[in-house]
């Protein structure tokens, strides 16, 4: 009744090739995109801005970017983390030693950092796939981090090896007042370190997620995407209809490190404000992995509806535990109660839909269509 | 049918989701609530629910036997962090806002935590008491304001450690030559004694190599062998935490370096550290800045009034051990300093700064001590604006294959080392983060 494209009619390539090309889908992307906006920030709640939206959007990202990798391009990797751990060092580093570049312009090129090293990881995939691939992306995983742990510059030699976020506004240095770009100082509000509110770490993760997972939705509908989704399908088919692996696959390394960089430098930045290399360990590249297995390989969706169920189920299982649970069990037998529910949830949603989160959605939304009379 | 059973499980499920997270309330009137960050899974649930247990139980039983503090009564809330540090941000933030007043006072129980939360608070104006653990320059109150390393912090308990070590060895310039290797957890705690290491092994004429190991600690077969078979040093220092420390004694044993000649930190030195490693631990050796035993008169009293009341937040079994101990000492200097405050604003539930001001006026005479009845738990403490430890001092027990047996007696710590190094890295972090340090009779309290 209200999910229906009859009588949707293009008349021209744009129109039929627009991001969603469907008026419904474009209406209701716009509502969840001004409630996204709007109505955390109204609430005023710093714990849903930060443990759980922020949060969210970070890790996110990084299932999107490693799902690019392995979703579109099928090259399974396991340095998610340490391409994480690149742009979120990386991104320190550029606002403590040069502080007037503007933040956003630091994520970039943290981003592009990230990409240049995932670049250098990625050339054995040209060689190996599957399994083998994985095992040799984990190599980055240890040797960056290692690198992060060994190297004091990287942390400007902090004892514990944390490096924490410096205050530093939307704009830099520059646009303080006095500095040269200072009739910006207006709206040069503090986006990272302990000064900066909740409102506007949440504002710029969820404007540099809207505009990276954009950016990621039209690259995969395009030459670019469908390049990888061929190697993906049948490499030697693909390289046959003139596809060059060496390129494409680089490239899906590139682009995949680029966004698991930004969502490090979004970690520290508007996240948790610091963080040292545990941060980024081995764990974190497999819970990555398992949020775009959960939400589904190949979706962008799938990526956050993946980093949702990984990143809220816990918090969420523990709140109802301690809600619920309060004066019938102990607090151990509570615990352990959350991690059996949380694997017995992943169990579940995998054995009704293995292909995630996004096939799921989608029957939804072909279900959507018939309604109320289905045939 | 199966389609519609589906449904109704996706639909209940959906509902349970949507409802049961709003159902949160807890404040009420004179309440004191205290945010609990505990770990009852994961390879380090063993510190978590000791520590939590016993610091729990010394509330209930204020609670039960004094109504509370000064007719306040104390209320705590439970968050599982599995020791995972952006767990622990979530619990925090979840948290901090409960209460008349919000969180009062957090005790992370981790390093890792204690270095996220750090700004967090002092934005937030919440003390942070990581007693024992977290961030050693953070002694400096004068610019960390908020957080308390109290009691001994990482550097100066590791000059009680070399001066232990020394004191074996024949005196401190028995010391020149020696060879001494730091394993240590590969984390932000792990590190943390790297510096002050450094600066020891320069002094007194030793060779110190650093030797980390992943989390959680299971694999350390190729560390041991280098320890054993090549680098063969007089001593090892033991940083671990969790189930590392039973693996670190076994692959010791496995590769025949005396346990006698290992030192652990103190978050290495308890009951469920030694034990799983079975004969392997006989004679190792650990710091701390309180025994265990349950022969207290409080934790007797414990015993009998909450756990008899059946209200313990852990099995009797595990009262007395090191981890439990350690809950009631925290549990000691935190009703201490609400006690301190209470003193100062009436008889009421305290803000976070009020808190703080407790907390820098924190004074436990031994009298005090034996008024508490855990003479011999803890040493007298004193705590300052400018000094947020208090410089206890350690102890070192042996782990005889059933209990811990104190073998020294209080061994003071090297303040005249350890605090240029806090001075130096505490400045150097202020003029990072562009942070004024306190001076006068700023937020209360006397900086001197």
């Amino acid at each position: 009744m209200f999910y229906r494209e009859v009588g949707q009619y293009k008349s021209s390539y744009p129109a039929d090739q627009a991001i969603f090309p469907l008026t419904n889908d474009r209406i209701g992307v716009i509502i969840i995109l001004l409630i996204a906006f709007i109505w955390p920030p109204l609430s005023g709640s710093q714990y849903l801005m930060g443990p759980i939206l922020t949060q969210l959007l970070v890790f996110g990202l990084a299932a999107l970017g490693l799902n690019l990798l392995t979703g579109y391009a099928g090259q399974v990797s396991l340095g998610t983390g340490g391409f994480m751990a690149v742009g979120a060092f990386g991104c320190y580093n550029l606002v403590l030693r040069l502080p007037e570049i503007p933040l956003v312009i630091d994520f970039i090129l943290a981003g592009l950092m990230a990409a240049a090293v995932g670049v250098i990881f990625g050339i054995p995939s040209l060689r190996i796939k599957g399994f083998y691939l994985a095992v040799a992306t984990l190599a980055s995983q240890f040797f960056l981090l290692w690198i992060f742990d060994h190297v004091g510059w990287f942390t400007n030699y902090d004892p514990a090896g944390v490096a924490s976020a410096p205050t530093q506004t939307l704009f830099g240095s520059l646009a303080h007042e006095g500095g040269p770009l200072d009739f910006l100082a207006p709206i040069d509000v503090i986006v990272s370190g302990p000064n900066a509110t909740p409102e506007a770490k949440y504002i710029l993760t969820l404007s540099v997620v809207v505009v990276l997972a954009l950016l990621a939705k039209n690259l995969v509908r395009g030459m670019t995407g469908r390049a990888w989704m061929a190697i993906r399908d049948f490499d030697i088919a693909a390289e046959i209809i003139g596809i060059r692996p060496l390129k494409t696959k680089l490239l899906a390394f590139a682009i995949s490190s680029f966004y698991c960089g930004v969502a490090g430098a979004l970690y520290v930045f508007t996240y948790v404000g610091n963080a040292d290399t545990e941060a980024f360990d081995l764990i974190r590249s497999f819970t990555i992995l398992f949020m775009i297995i959960i939400g589904g390989l190949g979706s962008i969706m799938g990526s956050f509806l993946g980093a949702a169920f990984i990143v809220l189920l816990p918090p969420f299982l523990n709140i109802v535990a301690s809600n619920l649970g309060e004066g019938t069990l102990s607090g151990a037998a509570l615990a352990n109660l959350e991690l059996i529910v949380y694997g017995g949830t992943i169990v579940f949603f995998l054995a009704v839909e293995p292909l995630g989160f996004a096939r799921m959605w989608q029957i939804i939304k072909e279900k959507l269509r018939q309604w109320p009379f289905p045939y | 049918m199966k389609k519609k059973l589906k449904t109704i499980v996706l639909l209940s499920v959906a509902t349970i989701v949507a409802v049961v997270p709003f159902t949160v309330s807890k404040a009420q009137e004179m309440e004191q609530f205290i945010p609990m960050l505990v770990y009852r899974t994961g390879p380090y649930a063993a510190g978590g629910s000791g520590f939590f247990g016993g610091f729990e139980d010394y509330l209930a039983y204020l609670n039960l036997t004094d109504g509370g503090v000064g007719g306040v009564k104390m209320v705590w809330e439970e968050c599982e962090t599995a020791y995972n540090s952006d767990r622990g941000v979530e619990c925090y933030e979840r948290l901090k806002n409960q209460g008349e007043h919000g969180a009062t006072v957090v005790h992370p129980l981790s390093t890792g935590i204690t270095y996220r939360l750090i700004e967090r608070a002092t934005a937030d104006k919440i003390p942070v008491i990581s007693m024992g653990y977290g961030r050693t320059d953070a002694t400096n109150g004068k610019v960390f304001p908020w957080v308390f390393p109290l009691i001994t912090n990482y550097w100066s308990q590791n000059t009680a450690k070399i001066k232990f070590i020394g004191a074996q060895e024949g005196g401190m310039d028995a010391l020149k030559g020696k060879k001494i290797a730091n394993l240590h957890h590969e984390s932000s705690y792990g590190k943390e004694t790297i510096p002050i290491l450094g600066v020891q092994a320069e002094k007194y004429g030793f060779e110190i190599k650093h030797y980390p190991v992943a989390h959680p600690g299971l694999d350390q077969k190729a560390a041991w062998l280098d320890i054993a078979r090549r680098y063969k040093p007089d001593w090892v220092i033991l940083r671990g935490w969790g189930v590392m420390n039973p693996t670190a004694l076994k692959e010791a044993a496995r590769v025949g370096f005396p346990a006698d000649r290992i030192v652990g930190v103190w978050w290495s030195g308890a009951e469920e550290d030694v034990i799983p490693a079975g004969k392997a631990a006989v004679g190792y050796v650990s710091a701390g800045f309180h025994p265990s035993g349950s022969d207290f008169p409080l934790i007797e009293n414990i015993l009998d009034v909450v756990h008899g009341a059946g209200q313990g937040n852990i099995s009797p079994q595990r009262v007395g051990t090191i981890y439990y101990n350690r809950g009631i000492v925290a549990g000691i200097v935190t009703v201490e300093a609400i006690r301190a405050a209470q003193a100062k604003f009436g008889a009421k539930v305290l803000s976070g700064e009020e808190m703080r001001w407790g907390l820098e006026n924190l004074s436990i005479s031994a009298e005090r001590i034996k008024e508490l009845g855990v003479d011999g738990l803890m040493a007298p403490l004193t705590i300052t604006c400018a000094d947020h430890e208090g410089g206890g001092p350690v102890k070192f027990s042996r782990w005889d294959g059933s209990k811990w047996v104190e073998i020294t007696d209080w061994i003071e710590t090297d303040k005249s080392l350890v605090d240029p190094m806090i001075m130096d890295s505490s400045m150097a972090y202020a003029s990072e983060k562009g942070i004024t340090p306190r001076s006068g009779m700023d937020m209360g309290s006397d900086c001197g």
